[in-house]
């Protein structure tokens, strides 16, 4: 067998896995380093092409003349509902999410049900009208659509895919490799919401003051930053792997270092406190209302602003900069003082003993 | 946050830190004995705001780290079982044993749960009738009050289906093996703050002067480490050695007496198998007598299992203090956290693993 040139491993070529590891374990789909392995050595070889190659949330796709957006996100969140929403109103606002970090107006969604035999009818019909209130609320539509039914123990209740379609207006490239030195970083709000409120009510964790999730359609707060500023890079929202990751992302995206401060980072008390319990720590907790932005440095103060009179940006701030220095690193600059890396997932986050 | 925020002060910090400049005319080398601190150094970038000529080694705190391999295949052997849920913390997941981890036996079908406490994989016994639940006791004496409570209260219930594998481990024998050690060049010790809350610090006194090191009971936030080093440095360059508490807020002289007691009623002390070390006598607890039926290793006749650790590794050095993870020929390449050779890759507490997550440095 001849050694694979781009990989250097021996023997087989693409498509063929090359992942090294006999199954998938729960931390390949963690968003951290073993999912972007599985992309990298299998997905890509397998349907590599100009749109897909960026590896974005979303492909912007020239169709006659109009830069469509067009995304796709699977959702099988246990607990079905949990403070501050459920896996329907999730669907509506990851997809809407994921059109709009590109700067499209989302505009039709699809959306395919995979139901579990046994499932409570009451609970689906629960759902599906969480996901009209949430589609509305976004101005979207849902235009189509399938269902399927597994047998009992095949499934975790329902699980839903969406796909989202919507439309770039503006005349901006806001993509992850768009990123300079000089750039701002720009965060909307207080991070780990989201991850916590799911974990506490999966494990049935009670903590003083009921942390909830953040779930909400960021498209109209997207449109007030581009109203204030055509110099915005890159967008994105921290959800799975948190703002570390994301971070991670668009620095090597771009090829960009970024340096952040730890301390400009809002984080709920209640947050900060069920992380320092759990031993988790918030920059790597997942976020379904907050975005991350790169903007150039004389536009940044004017995007904030634009945010800041935006019920879902009230709390955004800069928290640091790309830099030309380490490009692909993040580093974080602690509270007390020292620097240090803020490196991408190995695996999941997992609770540590003491 | 209140009572975290206080301890992450940077102007405060840097008091400390001029004053341990002010104080130090030589080179020292201080251990930090926790897996819990050493992962605080790294992740608040302590190590980084220290004068030049204060070297900190990494102790063989991190219970993850020093579970010998044959505990974690005798683990595997038993969560491979049908009919039964094996429990555990978190970071024991991907610890790999001689074949696999836990979360490679649970993507094949093994019942494998993440639990925050004992007493959680307690509940899942009695709400399981049918199934053994098995938690894997693992960890210093932090952890082994919860653990000993549990297999209390299993036996007052008559909760048959539950039980421990046990791998205690003790901080003092440790200690003392470090400092026993033939190349050991630790001249004073943090002592382990959440073990002296259990356990108190009268053992301490005694290692302290029967080697003559200054040991300071220690904190887990950056500014109680960067202050029980300054203890550390002011008792060395005083020419001192005694033992100083400098995590007032949690710790007594004579520590947590409920929970030893608990601890006392449950386990029995016994030497134990440190991963990378080798046996410490007396380093451990067992199970007494009188708990046997919740011996796991017993219940599934695993205790014939007897796995022999690679050659490769130096983590028993890195646990010692001997070496550092970068003096490793393997670290960050051949071994990295996604494939640990050795356990101080894997816990998140563990040298390497802390090494390799914060301390690397943008070239």
């Amino acid at each position: 067998m001849s050694e694979h040139k781009a990989t250097g491993w021996p023997g087989i070529v693409c498509p063929t896995p090359l992942v090294d590891q006999l199954h998938i374990t729960l931390a390949h789909g963690s968003g951290g380093q073993l999912t972007a392995d599985l992309v990298r050595k299998l997905f890509l070889p397998a349907f590599n092409n100009e749109y897909l190659a960026p590896l974005g949330d979303q492909a912007v796709l020239p169709l006659s003349g109009v830069r469509v957006a067009l995304t796709t996100d699977a959702f099988v969140v246990t607990p079905l509902f949990f403070p501050g929403g459920d896996i329907g109103k999730l669907a509506i606002n990851g997809t809407v999410n994921d059109l709009a970090m590109s700067g499209a107006r989302p505009l039709f969604i699809a959306a395919a049900f995979i139901l579990e035999e046994g499932l409570a009818v009451d609970e689906l019909s629960r759902i599906v009208e969480s996901m009209r209130q949430a589609a509305c609320e976004a101005g979207v539509q849902v235009v189509t659509g399938d269902t399927k039914v597994v047998e009992r123990g095949k499934g975790d209740k329902v699980f839903i895919t969406t796909t989202g379609l919507g439309v770039v207006d503006k005349p901006v490239v806001i993509a992850a490799d768009q990123a300079r030195p000089g750039d701002k970083v720009i965060l909307s709000g207080t991070i780990g919401d989201h991850g916590i409120a799911i974990l506490s009510q999966r494990e049935n964790l009670q903590f003083e003051g009921a942390i909830t999730s953040d779930t909400a359609a960021l498209y109209t707060l997207v449109a007030a930053m581009l109203e204030a500023s055509d110099q915005i890079h890159c967008l994105r929202d921290p959800t799975r792997g948190g703002v570390a990751t994301t971070l991670n992302e668009l620095a090597v995206a771009s090829g960009v270092g970024v340096e952040i401060d730890e301390q400009r980072i809002p984080v709920k008390e209640s947050v900060k406190g069920a992380c320092e319990i759990l031993g988790l720590d918030p920059l790597y907790v997942a976020n379904e209302g907050k975005l991350i932005a790169l903007v150039a440095a004389d536009a940044a103060e004017a995007v904030v602003g634009a945010m800041r009179r935006h019920p879902l940006g009230r709390e955004a701030r800069i928290i640091g900069e790309a830099v030309a220095q380490h490009p692909g690193v993040v580093v974080l600059r602690t509270a007390v003082g020292g620097k240090r890396v803020l490196d991408v997932l190995r695996g999941e986050q997992l609770p540590r003993i003491c | 946050m209140k009572y975290v925020d206080e301890y992450r002060d940077s102007g405060l910090a840097q008091t400390i830190v001029q004053e341990i400049r002010r104080l130090q005319t030589r080179p020292w080398v201080i251990m930090e004995v926790c897996g819990g601190q050493t992962h605080a150094i790294v992740k608040h970038g302590v190590d980084e705001l220290l004068p030049e000529g204060i070297e900190l080694v990494h102790g063989p705190g991190c219970p993850v780290c020093v579970t010998p391999l044959e505990t974690i295949d005798k683990a595997h052997a038993i969560a491979q079982q049908p009919g039964v849920i094996f429990t555990s913390f978190g970071d024991m997941l991907r610890v790999p044993g001689s074949a696999v981890d836990l979360l490679t036996l649970k993507s094949r079908g093994a019942d494998v749960r993440v639990v925050y406490s004992p007493l959680d994989a307690l509940k899942l016994a009695r709400a399981n009738p049918d199934k053994q639940v098995v938690f894997f006791a693992i960890g210093f004496e932090t952890t082994a009050p919860a653990n000993a409570l549990a297999v209390w209260q299993a036996k007052r219930e008559g909760v048959e289906n539950f039980s421990l594998l046990v791998a205690h481990v003790l901080v003092p024998p440790a200690i003392a093996a470090v400092l026993e050690a033939p190349h050991n060049r630790v001249q004073g010790f943090l002592g382990p703050g959440h073990v002296c809350a259990v356990r108190g610090y009268e053992d301490y006194e005694a290692l302290s002067a029967r080697f003559g090191v200054p040991i300071v009971i220690t904190g887990f936030e950056p500014l109680d480490i960067l202050e029980g080093i300054l203890m550390v440095v002011r008792q060395l360059e005083s020419g001192h050695a005694r033992v100083e508490n400098q995590y007032l807020r949690a710790v007594r002289r004579e520590g947590n007496r409920i929970a030893q007691e608990i601890v006392s009623t449950v386990f029995a002390v016994c030497d134990r198998t440190w991963r990378g070390i080798g046996t410490i006598p007396h380093s451990g607890y067992r199970l007494r007598e009188e708990f046997r039926d919740y011996d796991a290793e017993r219940r599934f006749a695993v205790a014939g299992i007897d796995t022999k650790e690679p050659a490769v590794c130096i983590s028993g050095q890195i646990l010692q203090g001997a070496k550092k993870p970068h003096d490793c020929p393997a670290f960050g390449t051949l071994c990295t956290p996604q494939h640990p050779l050795g356990a101080t890759m894997v816990s998140a507490e563990g040298a390497c693993a802390a090494y390799y997550q914060y301390g690397r440095r943008p070239s």
